[in-house]
């Protein structure tokens, strides 16, 4: 690959720094984390492979996902890494030659008007008659493609209807007809175009039409794999704000698979992000943003040029996704990875919390394990600890001794005010730099 | 068109002759007339740009689908022909003739958006890249080296390891840059690229982005970067064009026209861009979609979406004005900043720079 500038890894370490500055600084550092409700949908241990015997590989490895009630649960990683895969091995609707190899996916049901405790359903294990109960009418999904998931031969309202037909029998024609409208002015499209083939439609309508036709049965939980890739950005903001402004007024909860990690960092409330088949990183949004653990979020995050501030040179990852037939040994990130020991060549780091105070994000990998120094870039305070867990989040990391980060971040406050960073936040370019205590990659694209 | 518009050459500052320069290209798509006896209908793709892209600079066009932005690139490569309008390469306008476009094609190259499909399957990258070696007359002992040295140029070493694969064997990082490599095969003053990183993972785009940089910086190389992502345009480029419905709504130095907008699409486009380090709540700044190019709106063509639009943004098109900083070169297509229109203050809500701070001189 290119050259790389000695001051590169100054300036990753500048921005991790800037964006420990500004999370530090008291005004924004307040807002508690949002409650979280009951879980809705549990994935235990998933492994899904593709094919089988030696010429089988590994889709997903290990996958534990957690989704509360009315969450935004965003799902990043790169072509590759798997995130599809779960979506389509919990929905069960992976073909050959996909297989579930191993994990259990539970789904607590309780429908809309039900009071009594949630029946839990374990979705890997369940026979036809419940799958067909639950699909759908509980658990819906949106897919990318909206070009090739409608039929380009049938209108809007028999496909509208189509679904009201198989899943609400009590519903005679009119009332089948009166719900479509209904669920087309729910995401902005006039009761006219229910007559319209979907080649009539522009690529934005097709796919609130995909949104509606998700939502018709009023669902728990929402699957959207990459919903808006295809749009432009104005109309993917305008199906974004409907979308969390339905999902405030219906209550479900969504699963936002996508690779743009900078559009998940403003939706969603927790982000898990995937690489090579593996769970690298599961954190709040504004924690993962602020103050990534794994090297592998560190560098996506610095794939994404900011919209203001200095411009700075920066260097994405080097490398490319591995190929899953070849995966390294050990850590798969460890070829790209800048900070790579010995133990990351050797064996696979486990999920687990980077440091004490904060059982509520976890990461995979060797840096975190307790005996070495982590670097500055990765070992930010995250600003959920800061808020409500502030007390306890803090004492630990201070205390913890021999660490660097509990050096480099401590006096961001105190700079963060002076350089009057409240407005620009993460673009503090000029934000003094910590020397990293590792060497920057000798990228090559190889 | 009621104005007459005033001589406006988009792009990057430079003194002296650009490497390519366009003047008033339009290019209008022919229809079929729906009805008998109905008038000709085309559809107004591309309407009157003036572009200039200097040596060492990168021009970066942003702009959504179906704004005209692949269009004006392929009437720079002469892939098609431009209704109106001419380009001048070093000057010297561009012949016709088969001899002299093909002198074109070796001077102004393209990379194109996809590397899953820009390289053809069955053959290897060496066939790719002797191709238009041998086309442009290098001679047979020569293509080995060249072609090696073309790898090392884009940063795939070791260069004789990657000369027999095929592309399936490469990642989409490694084709985009071999497609990068044929483009540089004939030694090109321009390149324009066609969303080269939209299909790429977003851990591999910074280093095809950089590596246009280098080329640029290192080899003086006039870049086009068309792109739909107005972040890695700033990132990129030196000077940014905002295109609307075949039209340039907005250009100027990048980071002045992402900090400080003028023009209300512009606005719009940045309001809607994701920005992780945004506080606030999105506002969006007008909403609907991009008009039909075949009868596209009277006036400003942004005027049905545009949350300030006047009477007169709907009679006249607006010509382009000088905005922003004296002698900064950004203008801005919209009435908001003439003092033609300076009594008709803006609608309630509208922020005050809109109207105030236009400069007087270019």
């Amino acid at each position: 690959m290119t050259t790389i500038e000695p001051n590169a890894a100054a300036q990753a370490a500048a921005q991790a720094a800037a964006r420990a500055a500004a999370t530090a600084s008291p005004a924004k550092a307040v807002t508690p984390r949002r409650p979280l409700g009951e879980p809705v949908l549990e994935v235990r241990g998933l492994c899904v492979d593709y094919g089988v015997g030696a010429k089988g590989v590994q889709a997903v490895f290990d996958a534990d996902l957690t989704l509360h009630r009315g969450e935004v649960l965003g799902l990043a990683g790169e072509s590759g890494s798997g995130k599809s895969t779960i979506a389509y091995a919990l929905t069960r609707l992976l073909r050959a030659p996909g297989v579930i190899t191993g994990g259990e996916v539970l789904f607590h049901n309780r429908p809309k008007g039900s009071t009594g405790p949630a029946e839990t359903i374990d979705l890997l294990e369940a026979d036809a008659a419940t799958l067909r109960r639950i699909r759908w009418s509980e658990l819906s999904v949106v897919f990318q493609s909206a070009m090739h998931a409608l039929n380009p031969v049938a209108r809007i309202d028999s496909q509208l209807t189509d679904v009201l037909k198989a899943h609400r029998k009590d519903m005679d024609a009119q009332a089948r007809r009166e719900r479509a409208i209904e669920l087309l002015r729910m995401v902005g499209i006039s009761a006219d175009r229910l007559r319209a083939y979907p080649h009539e439609l522009s690529g934005g309508m097709r796919q609130r039409v995909m949104i509606a036709m998700a939502l018709a049965l009023e669902p728990q939980v929402v699957i959207m794999d990459e919903p808006t890739t295809a749009l432009d950005v104005v109309t993917q903001r305008e199906i974004l704000e409907e979308l969390m402004e339905l999902r405030e007024r219906l209550g479900f909860a969504i699963i936002f698979i996508t690779h743009d990690l900078s559009l998940l960092l403003e939706l969603a409330d927790s982000i898990t992000i995937m690489y090579a088949g593996r769970i690298v990183e599961r954190a709040d949004a504004r924690d993962l943003f602020r103050a990534p653990r794994h090297p592998y979020s560190l560098g996506l995050l610095n794939s994404f040029p900011a919209l203001h501030g200095e411009k700075v040179r920066m260097e994405g990852i080097p490398g490319s996704p591995p190929s899953l037939t070849s995966l390294p040994k050990g850590c798969s990130f460890h070829p790209r990875c800048p900070f790579a020991m010995d133990v990351c060549r050797e064996k696979v780091p486990a999920l687990r919390p980077a440091f004490a105070g904060e059982p509520y994000r976890s990461n995979a990998c060797w840096l975190h394990d307790g005996t070495g120094p982590v670097p500055v870039e990765l070992a930010a305070v995250s600003p959920s600890a800061s808020g409500s867990r502030a007390g306890t989040a803090a004492a630990d990391g201070g205390s913890a001794p021999g660490t660097p980060w509990a050096a480099g971040v401590g006096p961001a406050p105190e700079t963060a005010a002076s350089a009057g960073a409240e407005g620009s936040s993460a673009d503090a370019a000029g934000h003094p730099a910590h020397a990293p205590n590792h060497q920057a990659p000798n990228g090559d694209q190889a | 068109m009621t104005t007459t518009t005033p001589d406006v050459v988009h792009g990057p500052p430079a003194t002296g002759t650009p490497a390519l320069e366009a003047r008033h290209l339009t290019k209008h798509f022919p229809v079929h007339a729906l009805r008998f006896g109905g008038e000709r209908q085309v559809v107004h793709a591309v309407e009157d740009i003036s572009l200039a892209l200097p040596a060492g600079t990168v021009t970066a066009v942003v702009g959504e689908s179906g704004s005209g932005k692949s269009t004006l690139t392929r009437m720079l490569t002469q892939l098609i022909t431009p209704t109106s309008g001419e380009l001048l390469l070093d000057g010297e306008p561009v012949g016709k003739s088969a001899r002299e476009r093909r002198a074109y094609t070796g001077q102004v190259q393209m990379v194109l958006q996809d590397p899953f499909s820009s390289l053809n399957a069955a053959h290897s990258v060496r066939y790719h890249l002797a191709r238009p070696l041998r086309l442009h007359g290098t001679p047979r002992a020569e293509i080995e080296q060249r072609s090696l040295e073309l790898l090392e140029r884009v940063s795939l070493h070791p260069a004789e390891s990657y000369l027999d694969k095929f592309p399936h064997e490469l990642s989409g990082g490694q084709r985009q840059r071999v497609a990068i490599a044929r483009a540089l095969a004939v030694n090109p003053r321009v390149l324009l690229a066609d969303e080269p990183v939209s299909m790429l993972d977003v851990s591999i785009r910074l280093g095809v982005l950089n590596l246009l940089d280098e080329l640029r910086e290192r080899e003086q190389i006039a870049i086009l970067y068309v792109t739909h992502d107005i972040a890695s345009a700033r990132y990129l480029a030196d000077c940014v064009v905002v295109m609307y419905a075949g039209q340039v709504v907005e250009s100027g130095p990048a980071e002045q026209i992402t900090d400080d907008p003028k023009h209300p699409y512009t606005q719009l486009l940045l309001s809607a861009a994701p920005d992780p380090a945004r506080e606030e709540p999105v506002e969006l700044r007008g909403r609907g979609a991009p008009p039909s190019l075949v009868a596209p709106p009277s006036g400003c063509r942004f005027h049905p979406r545009c949350p300030f639009a006047m009477d007169i943004c709907r009679e006249r098109t607006p010509p382009p004005l000088p905005v922003g900083p004296a002698n900064g070169g950004q203008v801005a297509a919209c009435w908001l900043h003439s003092t033609e229109s300076a009594t008709a203050a803006p609608a309630a809500g509208a922020p005050s720079h809109l109207s105030t701070d236009a400069a007087p001189e270019a």
